[in-house]
């Protein structure tokens, strides 16, 4: 009996970050139209958008493969696993111990490499610049990633996600400067991660800049659907792992009754909208970069990943 | 028992390689000799595989033959089992895929002899117990593996190659008999037993350590001794280069683990700052040294140096754990490290076939001569693609579980007491997700040029499907991957006697845990679940295609490229190799290549066309061994007037040199 | 509370650290003002930090000193001196900017390492002050070294005395009279190469130190 509703409490985070991925994006845009005047599209706009792609047929080139059809279910189910094994509103659900922080991370490294693959897959050149920027600014991001939960990881002794949650809700944390680091070099990774505005433009798609947006260029159709939403789940990932891990507020367990739940769902969804606003003031408040300048950009959230990490493995009281 | 199985299969290797001495230039020689190769591996792999399951004591064996007086001796303890199964797993699977690449090589009469022999002294190397025969073993892997490199001889790359191959090879050797020779003392114990037994003081097992470093790193490919690795193992025909990276490299390691963690009783701690520095250093370069090529084969043989580094990255945390007295650490390093040894021969072997494929049905080894061949050879480009996720170390295959566990590994080292350790260790770490990052856009490039895109020559676009005992050869390593990836469990437990016995120390056993997961140190730290992970996506993936299918459309249509409104017809605008790695050589290429893009626009008003001309420069060769190379060649020149002498002159210096050895006697006694 | 009081002091420090980063991250020369005048910010609130947690209150004066001098008036006074001068406002670096963070990173290592091991006896707090405040300076050193234009070595050479003041403050008893004088010998410092700028750039028509080298013959 236990099981079914840790079972079922399982299959509501799957089906709650399914639910509210797009919401995150429709709210991002709605602060940034606002933040310049504009009315904006609802917010629920992006919902829309999903429902028309996957009623339409889809196009694909003459020459693409079978890769190139399978990837976007393969890219949306890794990512889709990974955003079920963050703790969004409860940690120590049923599952959250099959893969810890390293394996998210690397999952979400397998749903880039076949995106990669899908962009390469045409032979044109807009793919071809889109996957080989993504990778390039993959290859200064995982490891920023990785020094971070290696920082994290050694503060509150384990990588799993819901043990260093529940530590960071105890009052032993303080305040340290590698958790700081630890935050800047994160929120740089998450901005990277998604193209979002400094990096890359989420709103444009005839640029000779753009990165994320040039390796769909191809797709359409239900495809285009699903790449859509895994990268709102993408964002939705990255947005609930900085509140679970600086902003643990309202975090219920698992086997914490009904009433905690409910709160930590509450307040994951303030969490979120708060986390949307926030994305949406600071993109309209900065400009784009070069893409030669993001090499540099990254390479201080790594600098600061390796900074966090030697601060803590120099010294136990750090 | 199982010992002597694996020696009566050694000895079956010896005679198919006297076998294809004598069919080498009939029709027949091809099947008979890998067929038979094929069985005798399967054998040893038998034996190998009972003798660690079962975990058999260690047996012994004396048999009569090299130096009269000591005989050679033969063991078979957990360690020598385990890299028993990989190299005979190694050579079951490159026989197996020869049966049908073996077919288009135009001199097999050269390859025949050699093959056998290469995978006899690669078994005995394992199983040797005294230094006298497993440095002759060692010498026998060298040389039949040169003759393989110096197959195709007329090639002046591969004439070379072959030469850089030997010289590096018996630098090595050297390098290991010195270190044999320190071990075995004044008395010339040379049994692996007698040095096990005795006691080495600090200074000798420091220079024992350097020692084994040198012999061994220069056949695994440690950064600066890696020169020789990306020209030797592509110059081989493909399933010789497969047994070369991902075998022999392996049997390197083995040597050094068994030097260091058996026969050497306490290296001090420093020692594994060095190992740890110079892994650091060969797993980022072998990966941007990769990035940078276009030679599919060399492209790969450059990973296996960057993979050997990740390997020497667990022993060297696993010797800082271990004199620091922190055996349960040691041991989780160590596993990590004999694990990617499984994993990497596992999947380079398979990524050298698909190359070896690619290679037979296009004669192409360029990727810039390559794509779109995911369309003409549908098998074995899934089959390469399962090779490249797995050496990417993405989940949920074997490459991420063993880097997961170094990862583990490296975030326990904080209890380590010597600060050179603590300061060093978070920077390896660092290296090691940026090595494995780099992998990953790596085989993007390599799989998303080679195979996907438009054919960009007439070879490639009519290449035709593999062959099916080639198929079946990269079909078993790909499913081995996968299992060795969702399954991770039962290999640790399989290497736990291994720690036992190298560091005294051994990981909670995996079988037990529930849902086959993995758990390094204990549940609330850290876990994995391989298994799970796998179903989940696969799961969630096939969910998501059924429902879309039946509740949204499911209406495909297929047209030109779209291409922003640009479409191009011709294949040249495609993305390259060259190009693809454009963005990370500018990032990287300007201090570890001194890399120089040059631009040369023509005038306003010309219609000539514009240029871009890249220049690299290897830094290591151009500092390190130009250098010695040039110096050699000078005292070769000054040398060179001794050729011209009187006899005299000879009879004089020969005199001479007499007379100072007496005196060099009579001063000394 | 006290260790609340530990933790303020331990952030405020590494922020310094942190800020100190920042400016070897920059690009542009009114940036890397605005970066150093949050760096003398920080220094100021550190300071204040510590002459509450002490119960000096000589130190709020130094507090307040920092505030005023280094987080407005050198600032404000710099940005006026590239108007008034028309320098070329892209900082040229020696070293490409990761690299010079690499070797940040080493050195900020290298600071804790030799402070932890060596004030093995002191309190906890004094000992982490200290260490950062090496960190500071080495990273002060940093910018001096591996920046072409005399503003941006001028940013670096006050950071750098901004880590001097930090490990003054974390050493409990120092008077009011060394942190006074210290401020003041700034002060003076900062006038003698402002003037210098000036000479500079009237003889040579940049600040671009590599004319003075020019000029000295040591560059060819």
């Amino acid at each position: 009996m236990a099981l079914i509703g840790a079972l079922i409490l399982q299959l509501l985070q799957m089906l709650l970050v399914l639910a509210l991925a797009p919401g995150l994006i429709g709210l991002v845009r709605k602060v940034k139209a606002r933040l310049l005047r504009r009315r904006g599209p609802a917010i629920v706009q992006p919902y829309r958008d999903l429902a028309r792609l996957l009623r339409k047929e889809a196009v694909i080139a003459e020459n693409a493969s079978w890769l190139f059809r399978a990837a976007p279910y393969m890219i949306f189910a890794a990512i889709w696993v990974a955003a079920a094994l963050i703790p969004t509103f409860a940690t120590g659900l049923l599952f959250s111990w099959s893969g810890d922080m390293i394996a998210i991370i690397a999952l979400l490294g397998s749903a880039r490499f076949f995106l990669a693959l899908a962009g390469m897959d045409v032979g044109t050149s807009f793919g071809g610049i889109g996957s080989s920027r993504e990778m390039m600014i993959a290859s200064l991001a995982e490891p920023a990633t990785l020094m971070i939960v290696f920082s994290l990881a050694l503060i509150a002794g384990s990588t799993s996600l819901s043990t260093i949650a529940e530590f960071m809700t105890s009052p032993e944390v303080g305040l340290r400067v590698s958790l700081g680091l630890a935050l800047i070099a994160l929120v740089i990774v998450a901005l990277a991660e998604n193209a979002r505005i400094p990096v890359d433009n989420p709103a444009t798609h005839l640029e000779l800049t753009m990165v994320h947006e040039a390796m769909v260029l191809e797709y359409s159709g239900r495809h285009l659907a699903l790449i859509e939403l895994a990268a709102a789940l993408k964002l939705l990932l990255y947005v609930s792992l900085i509140a679970c891990l600086f902003l643990p507020v309202g975090l219920a367990r698992a086997e914490d009754g009904a009433a905690a739940l409910g709160w930590g769902l509450v307040a994951y969804v303030l969490k979120l909208g708060f986390g949307g606003a926030l994305l949406g003031f600071f993109e309209v408040s900065i400009a784009k970069m070069r893409v030669f300048r993001v090499p540099q950009f990254l390479g201080a959230a790594l600098m600061l990943g390796l900074l966090a990490t030697l601060l803590r493995f120099v010294s136990a009281s750090f | 028992m199982y010992l002597d199985l694996a020696l009566a299969g050694v000895a079956g290797f010896l005679c198919v390689a006297l076998a294809g001495i004598a069919l080498a230039r009939s029709r027949t020689a091809t099947p008979i000799v890998y067929g038979a190769s094929l069985l005798l591996s399967l054998i040893v792999l038998a034996a190998a595989l009972a003798a660690l399951l079962a975990r058999a004591p260690a047996a012994s064996l004396v048999l009569p033959l090299g130096l009269p007086w000591i005989g050679a001796h033969f063991r078979l303890d957990a360690l020598a089992a385990f890299f028993l199964v990989v190299v005979s797993l190694g050579g079951a699977t490159a026989s197996l895929y020869a049966l049908g690449y073996g077919q288009h090589e135009e001199a097999p009469q050269r390859v025949l002899p050699f093959y056998p022999l290469f995978l006899a002294g690669m078994t005995l190397v394992v199983l040797a117990d005294d230094a006298f025969s497993f440095l002759l073993c060692w010498e026998v892997m060298s040389l039949a593996s040169w003759a393989l490199v110096m197959a195709h001889h007329r090639d002046a790359d591969n004439r070379r190659a072959g030469y850089l191959y030997l010289v590096m090879a018996s630098f090595g050797t050297l390098a290991l008999l010195l270190a044999f020779g320190l071990l075995a003392g004044p008395e010339g114990a040379y049994g692996f037993a007698q040095m096990r037994a005795a006691a080495h003081g600090a200074g000798l097992a420091a220079l024992v350590l350097s020692l084994a470093l040198l012999g061994a790193g220069s056949k695994a490919g440690l950064v600066p001794l890696h020169v020789w690795l990306p020209l030797a193992h592509p110059a081989a025909p493909s399933h010789v280069s497969g047994l070369m990276s991902g075998v022999m490299t392996k049997v390197a390691v083995y040597a050094f683990v068994r030097i260091v963690f058996d026969l050497l009783n306490a290296p001090s701690w420093w020692a594994s700052m060095i190992v740890l520095a110079l892994a650091a250093a060969t797993a980022l370069l072998g990966v941007l040294y990769a990035l940078m090529q276009h030679d599919l084969k060399r492209l790969l043989a450059y990973h296996t140096v960057e993979n050997i580094g990740i390997i020497f990255i667990g022993l060297g945390l696993a010797l800082g754990f271990r004199a620091a007295g922190m055996n349960g650490a040691a041991a989780l390093a160590l596993i990590a490290a004999l694990f990617h040894v499984f994993n990497h021969s596992l999947f380079k072997s398979l990524l050298f076939f698909g190359s070896g494929a690619v290679l037979t049905a296009t004669g192409e080894r360029d990727m810039e001569k390559l794509g779109g061949l995911i369309h003409k050879m549908p098998l074995a480009s899934v089959a390469f693609l399962i090779g490249c996720v797995a050496i990417s170390a993405l989940p949920p295959l074997n490459g991420f579980a063993s880097e997961w566990l170094t990862f583990q590994a490296i975030l326990l080292s904080p209890a380590l007491p010597q600060w050179g350790l603590k300061i060093l260790i978070p920077g390896v770490g660092a290296v090691l997700a940026l090595s494995a990052a780099l992998a990953a856009a790596c085989f993007v490039k390599a799989f998303g040029v080679t195979f996907l895109g438009r054919a960009r020559s007439d070879a490639a676009a009519q290449a035709g499907e593999a062959d099916r005992w080639s198929l079946a050869a990269m079909f078993i390593l790909a499913a081995l991957c996968l299992l060795a990836g969702i399954l991770p469990g039962f290999v640790i437990d399989a290497l736990t006697p291994l720690s036992q016995a190298l560091v005294n120390g051994r990981m909670p056993p995996q079988a037990p845990i529930a849902w086959l997961a993995i758990v390094p140190i204990n549940e609330s730290r850290s876990s994995y679940d391989g298994l799970l992970v796998f179903l989940f996506i696969s799961l969630s993936a096939l969910l998501t295609a059924s429902a879309i299918h039946r509740l949204a459309s499911r209406r495909l249509r297929r047209g030109p490229a779209w291409d922003c409104g640009f479409p191009v017809p011709t294949p040249i605008t495609q993305y390259s190799a060259t190009s693809f790695a454009q963005p990370i050589r500018r990032v990287f290429g300007t201090v570890f290549f001194a890399a120089r893009e040059r631009v040369t626009m023509p005038p306003p008003g010309d219609m000539g066309a514009a240029s871009l001309a890249v220049t690299l420069r290897d830094l290591i060769w151009d500092e390190i061994y130009a250098p010695i190379a040039h110096g050699v060649s000078r005292a070769g020149d000054r040398l060179n007037a001794l050729q011209f002498l009187t006899i005299r002159r000879y009879l004089s210096i020969v005199f001479v040199l007499l007379v100072l050895l007496l005196l060099v006697l009579a001063l000394w006694l | 509370m006290p260790h609340l009081a530990f933790d303020i002091s331990h952030l405020l420090a590494g922020g310094l650290v942190v800020v100190s980063f920042m400016l070897l991250y920059q690009e542009r020369l009114y940036s890397l003002l605005n970066v150093y005048a949050l760096h003398a910010v920080v220094l100021a609130l550190a300071v204040a930090w510590q002459a509450y947690i002490q119960d000096a209150p000589h130190l709020y004066v130094a507090a307040a000193i920092a505030l005023c001098f280094k987080a407005i008036v050198i600032p404000l006074s710099l940005h006026r001196i590239i108007e008034r001068l028309g320098i070329h406002r892209e900082i040229e670096t020696v070293v490409g900017i990761g690299l010079t963070m690499l070797v940040g990173i080493g050195l900020v290592a290298l600071a804790m390492v030799v402070m932890l091991r060596v004030t093995g006896g002191a309190e906890p707090i004094a000992r982490e002050d200290l260490a950062f405040a090496l960190a500071v300076v080495l990273l002060g050193l940093l910018i001096m070294v591996t920046r072409r234009n005399a503003v941006s070595q001028v940013v670096g050479f006050m950071s750098l005395e901004n880590g001097l003041v930090l490990a003054a403050t974390g050493a409990r008893g120092m008077p009011l009279v060394v942190e006074i004088s210290v401020a003041f010998s700034i002060l003076i410092a900062f006038i003698v190469i402002g003037i210098f700028l000036f000479r500079i750039r009237e003889r040579f028509d940049t600040v671009d130190i590599v004319a003075l080298d020019q000029f000295r013959g040591e560059r060819r």
